[in-house]
Order: structure tokens, then C-alpha cells, then sequence
């Protein structure tokens, strides 16, 4: 299998950050490969600092990874990786951003303070 | 004064730990506080159980305790801590007709009956299950009812505990980090209970959820406890390899065999398990150390399928049994191209789960007062190779008693005497590395090469050339982590969280790997190339510890 190339626009920076950005990353896969993957492969190749909630990665039993994919509220874990027109990633919409991908999506009894 | 104080700290929320809350507070603790660096009752293992949980309820056939564990102690190749295992088996009844008081629905025969199949290794049915593949979803879903019930537990996601605190060789709370904020916390708790699930995340090929890094073993062995089995780490024989599923468990062709049979194949579509002394002729029998190495050997003889597996077919199973079995999911199956009438599947040997863990008694006490283990962060109820169906119901009775045990030792005890300084200098490593830091090398890039790591020379074929090469670059790993790089920010950075998930999986994958090079022998899921026989003489555990030098050291019960 050739490796093939998917365009990630993401959300970059934080609520009060004025250098909040789209940040677009080249990211090489192979078919059936999905967002989570894409961004994992990120964070491990290219720049770890990017924030994306997950946790069961691949079952889509969490249902943590749940962010905005061109505008539409999906699961980074199964949406699949294509070719050619970027992909644009945010954070859930209606819900406080934190940083990059990660919105506040804990119950409100469930925080520290 | 602490951040927070507790009766009982719980580390950890999945089955074992929201189980151990709801103990905890049902034994008398006014304030149970459970944490999970993911969210509360939706990361960790339990949630992704797909299918059988073993317990003898004798709904399909007579059936008792002691011949679950009869059965436990057979798959565990002499080596179970048999106090724990009977423990398991013991309670594994009652608290699986509680979750069916709390209504979590375990599938039934049309004569009202729970169903109860019988897995591989088990001398009758005994596994119940939630229908289709929802046992874990099911099972955290009852839970996480449960425990939104009970004024006394504290629910706080996003909390990773970094360090235990230990005062006069007593547990005495804990260090976290807040991630939404990047804060240290400290938390003082009469009693600690870690629930933090397995270390399978440090392979490359994994059922794992992210959680399963093994921190709560390396908190525990930092602690002052021992941990017991560390070199049994079970690979699942058959997770899917090929085609790519996505949001589907790769854990799934276990029910699949359950139900249906199916055939396993070598690369050359020839039946092969009967050549390794088990013959299934169409039947799911063979246990999981067993298959994981026949299909490991035939892969490695050149006589694997075309992605480095084996296949798995069930070609000859009727189109209605296969719907009638799993009709949403062979929908789904074939939104994937995937038709199993048609053609196979690859399947390969994937990390599922830790035998190894913190040695505990029947209480769940380990040897440090104050500290307790529940589920899989346990060791030794299993011995060499867990039973097919035997996580969940560990989860449920090790949660039990361990919230029990740590409710009962807070109520002797009085409000923590919080040394000065106690935990200070974790609480300063949090806010130091919080500030961000220049540098080279990336935790998140050494993360992914440990797997690679871990997967090729501590894996499911060992010796002693890979494993001492494995500790080489172990040791190399850990003397990068003062130079890793943080990112600017404090809120929600993954390369502070990264950091502390790297030092916690470094010292949990030196335990497995130093355990694996002393024990030369080959017993269960632990296979030496170089020691291929199993020897009686080498039917005990072995136990890790960590010197006051930090090294991780390797012995027998003392």
C-alpha cells in the first residue's frame, strides 16, 4: 500500500489566546486510517503539544474524541482520513474550549474546583 | 492543610474503582473521593469488555465455585495466589446478581434464564453477557448510575495522581495533577485504593484504552509495595489485523468464536492447532497462551497470512446463523466491505490484559498500611494466563473488598497527620515542569517507541538478548526524561501529561522486563525462545520491588 497524504486544518490555541489559528498538517496514511489516528500520528511525529481528548482510541465505547469535523459534531476515532480538500477540525461547538481540540465536556460536578 | 481531604481516596474509575467507591461509602466512609485522569466511568477496560463474564450462577448447568476455580487455577499454570483467585470465583455470584438488580441486563434463553456460554478453559457455561457486544458499555453504564446516587463520593475527572504520599511507612494520600489547569493538587486520605487497570498500552499492537499505561504500578512499587507476576502479560490470540475496522473493539472475534466456532488458519488456509496438541475441530477451545503461541510460531515459519496473522474464517457458517447471532453488527461488518460468508479475516496476538500486579491479600491490602489494589491493577489471581470471562467479575470483587477494607481501616483511623513537606517536592516537580521547558525530545515520540519497543523484544517470544537490549534503551529513556521538552501553557498540555505517563511507564515496563529475563523458563504467557520448557521448579511468583535508590529489583517473597 502507497501512503496517502490527508490535509488536517486544526484548531490551534486557547479561548483567550490572541494567536488562535488554523494550523494545517500534511499527515501521510494508509486506507481505512481515521482523524484519532491522524492526530495521534501528530503528536508522536510532529508536534506533541496538541490537545485532543481520547481514551478507548478505537472501540467508540468513550465517546471522548467527540469534536466538530467540517463543521459537523462527529468521532475523530471513525471518521476516516481522504485525499485532497483539507479537513477542518474545532473543538466541540457550545462548549468552552480549553486548548486546540479539547473542549469542557466534564459534568460539572466531576471538576476540582 | 491539604487541597483535599478524604476517608478514601479511590485512583482510578472504572468497574474496579466506581465498584470500590460505592464499597467504600456502603462500609461507612463519609467521603469517598474518586478520580480518573480520563473521564469518570468511561476510560479504562471495563467499559470495552465486549462479551463474557464468568461466574457460576448454574442457570445452564450445575456449577459452583470451587469448579470456577478449579478451571482458574488449570488456566493459571500453577501459579495463581489461590486465597485471590477463590476470592474472585467466590464473590463473582453475588455480585453479578447485584448488576442485575441494578439492571444491567444480561442477555436470556427464551425460558427466561440468564444465558451462560461456555468460553475456552471453562468445564461448563458459565459466562453471562449484555447482547450485542455490550457487556462493557452495560457494566460502566450501571455503575456509573450507582455511584451518581451516593452523597458521599466526590466525582473529579481530568485528575491524574502523579505520587503517592507515604508518611512513617503508612499511605497517606496522594499527589495529582489537575489537567484542565495544570495544578498540583494534594489530597490527604485515610486510606488509598488503586484502581488504575493494566499496562497492555505499552505494546504496539493493543486492545488497550489509553489509560492502561501502568501508572498505578509504579505508583505502588514508589510507595513502598510489591508488585507479584509482572513477566504474564496475556496477549489475546485473535484481535483483528485485517481489513482496517474502525470504532469496532479488536477484541471482537472473540464472541464471534463463541457463538459460532469458526476456523483458524496458516497462511496456506490449512487448519494448524491440532499440530500445537489442541484439536478444536470447529469449536473455540484453545486457550489464550496456547493460541497466541501457535499463531506466533506459524507466523514466524514463513506460514503467516499476508499481514503478518493467521485467518480466521467463518465462510461455512450459514448466512442466518451468522445474523441471528449478530445481525447490527454484520451490518456493520459490511459497511467495512467485510463479508464473512465471502472471505476471512486476519487476526494476530494482541495485548489484552496484565496478570501481573500489586501483591495484595484477600483483603486487597498490599503490604504498605493504607494502600489497597482492586481489578486488573491486582496481581495474581490469574497466575501465568487469565480465563476467559474472569476481568470483569475481578473488577466487581476485588472492588468490593477493597472498598470495604479501605472503609473499615479510615474508621480506626484518625484525620491525617500531614507531615511537613510531605509530598512537596511532587507537588514542585508538577508546578516546575507546568512552566514549560525547552528541549529536543518529545515524551509523546519516546511513548511510541516504547511500544515498539516493549512489543519486539518484550512481547509474546522473549530472550535473553531482546530483553536485555529492552532494559538498555529503558534505561536510556529514563535518563532523557530531565531533558524532555514541555510546551508553554498550563491548561489541558498534553506534554506535561505525556511526561508523567512516560516516567510511570518506564518503571512498569522495567518490571515486566527484569521478571521476564529472571524467570528462565516458559510457563503461560511468558515464552522464552531460549528457555522453551516449563521446569516445577519455577511454579512460584516473583516479586518487584523498588530499592531506596529507585531501582526496580526483582526476588521472591520474602
Amino acid at each position: 500500500m502507497t501512503a496517502k497524504i490527508a490535509r488536517l486544518r486544526v484548531r490551534r490555541g486557547t479561548p483567550d489566546d490572541p494567536a488562535a489559528r488554523y494550523e494545517e498538517f500534511a499527515v501521510p496514511f494508509e486506507d481505512g486510517a481515521t482523524v484519532l489516528d491522524g492526530l495521534i500520528w501528530v503528536r508522536a511525529r510532529f508536534d506533541p503539544s496538541l490537545a485532543i481528548r481520547y481514551s478507548c482510541i478505537n472501540a467508540n465505547v468513550c465517546k471522548e474524541c467527540t469534536i466538530a469535523i467540517d463543521g459537523r459534531v462527529a468521532y475523530a476515532c471513525t471518521t476516516r482520513l481522504h485525499e485532497g480538500t483539507p479537513m477542518t477540525l474545532d473543538p466541540l461547538p457550545g462548549k468552552p474550549q480549553l486548548r486546540d481540540l479539547v473542549s469542557e465536556t466534564r459534568p460539572p460536578r466531576e471538576k476540582l474546583t | 492543610m491539604r487541597d483535599v481531604e478524604t476517608d478514601v481516596l479511590v485512583v482510578g474509575a472504572g468497574g474496579a474503582g466506581m465498584y470500590a467507591a460505592l464499597a467504600a461509602a456502603r462500609g461507612g466512609a463519609g467521603r469517598v473521593l474518586l478520580v480518573d485522569r480520563s473521564l469518570v466511568g468511561r476510560g479504562g477496560a471495563t467499559i470495552m469488555a465486549q462479551m463474557t463474564v464468568a461466574a457460576s450462577l448454574a442457570e445452564e448447568s450445575s456449577d459452583d465455585p470451587e469448579l470456577h476455580l478449579a478451571d482458574t487455577l488449570a488456566a493459571g499454570r500453577g501459579l495463581c495466589a489461590e486465597a485471590l483467585a477463590a476470592a474472585l470465583c467466590g464473590d463473582a455470584p453475588a455480585r453479578i446478581r447485584e448488576m442485575e438488580e441494578w439492571r444491567v441486563g444480561w442477555a436470556r434463553r427464551a425460558d427466561g434464564r440468564i444465558a451462560q456460554i461456555a468460553a475456552p478453559g471453562h468445564s461448563r457455561p458459565r459466562c453471562c453477557y449484555v447482547d450485542v457486544l455490550n457487556t462493557g458499555p452495560a457494566v460502566a453504564a450501571t455503575l456509573r448510575r450507582q455511584i451518581g446516587r451516593v452523597a458521599a463520593i466526590r466525582r473529579v475527572s481530568n485528575l491524574t495522581v502523579t505520587d503517592l504520599v507515604t508518611a512513617g511507612g503508612e499511605a497517606i494520600g496522594a499527589v495529582a495533577v489537575d489537567i484542565a489547569t495544570g495544578a498540583a493538587v494534594t489530597i490527604a486520605a485515610k486510606a488509598t485504593v488503586i484502581a488504575t487497570g493494566g499496562l497492555t498500552r505499552l505494546y504496539r499492537r493493543t486492545s488497550a484504552s489509553a489509560n492502561m499505561g501502568g501508572d498505578g504500578y509504579a505508583l505502588a512499587l514508589a510507595a513502598g509495595a510489591e508488585l507479584v507476576d509482572m513477566e504474564f502479560v496475556q496477549f489475546f490470540p485473535i484481535g483483528h489485523l485485517a481489513p482496517r475496522l474502525v470504532g469496532m473493539d479488536p477484541i471482537m472475534w472473540d464472541p464471534f468464536r463463541y457463538k459460532l466456532g469458526g476456523r483458524l488458519l496458516n497462511g496456506a488456509g490449512r487448519e494448524f492447532l491440532a499440530g500445537y496438541g489442541s484439536d478444536e475441530s470447529g469449536a473455540y477451545t484453545t486457550p489464550r497462551d496456547l493460541a497466541t503461541y501457535a499463531i506466533a510460531t506459524e507466523v514466524a515459519a514463513g506460514r503467516g497470512s499476508p499481514n503478518g496473522g493467521v485467518y480466521l474464517s467463518f465462510e461455512h457458517v450459514p448466512r442466518a446463523e451468522l445474523e441471528t447471532a449478530f445481525g447490527p453488527v454484520i451490518d456493520r461488518l459490511a459497511r467495512h466491505g467485510i463479508d464473512l460468508n465471502r472471505a476471512p479475516v486476519e487476526v494476530s496476538p494482541i495485548a489484552h490484559y496484565h496478570m501481573g500486579g500489586i501483591a495484595v491479600d484477600e483483603r486487597m491490602a498490599s503490604r504498605v498500611p493504607g494502600l489497597y489494589a482492586a481489578g486488573e491493577a491486582v496481581g495474581g489471581a490469574n497466575g501465568a494466563n487469565r480465563l476467559s470471562g474472569n476481568a470483569i467479575p475481578e473488577a466487581l470483587a476485588f472492588g468490593e473488598r477493597a472498598g470495604r477494607s479501605a472503609a473499615a481501616y479510615a474508621a480506626g483511623r484518625p484525620a491525617v497527620d500531614w507531615p511537613h513537606r510531605a509530598g512537596a517536592d511532587a507537588a514542585d516537580r508538577i508546578v516546575r515542569l507546568a512552566e514549560g521547558r525547552r528541549g529536543e525530545i518529545a515524551a509523546a515520540a519516546l511513548l511510541d517507541e516504547l511500544r515498539d519497543l516493549m512489543q519486539a523484544r518484550v512481547g509474546p517470544f522473549r530472550t535473553a538478548a531482546g530483553l536485555e537490549c529492552a532494559l538498555a534503551r529503558l534505561a536510556a529513556m529514563r535518563a532523557a526524561l530531565p531533558e524532555i521538552a514541555i510546551a508553554p501553557g498550563r491548561a489541558c498540555n498534553p506534554t506535561l501529561a505525556d511526561w508523567f505517563e512516560l516516567r510511570a511507564g518506564l518503571t512498569a515496563a522495567e518490571a515486566v522486563a527484569r521478571a521476564a529475563l529472571a524467570r528462565t523458563e516458559s510457563r503461560g504467557a511468558h515464552q522464552r525462545e531460549d528457555f522453551p520448557e516449563t521446569h516445577p521448579s519455577w511454579a512460584r511468583s516473583q516479586r518487584v520491588r523498588m530499592a531506596a535508590d529507585g531501582d526496580v529489583e526483582v526476588g521472591f517473597l520474602r
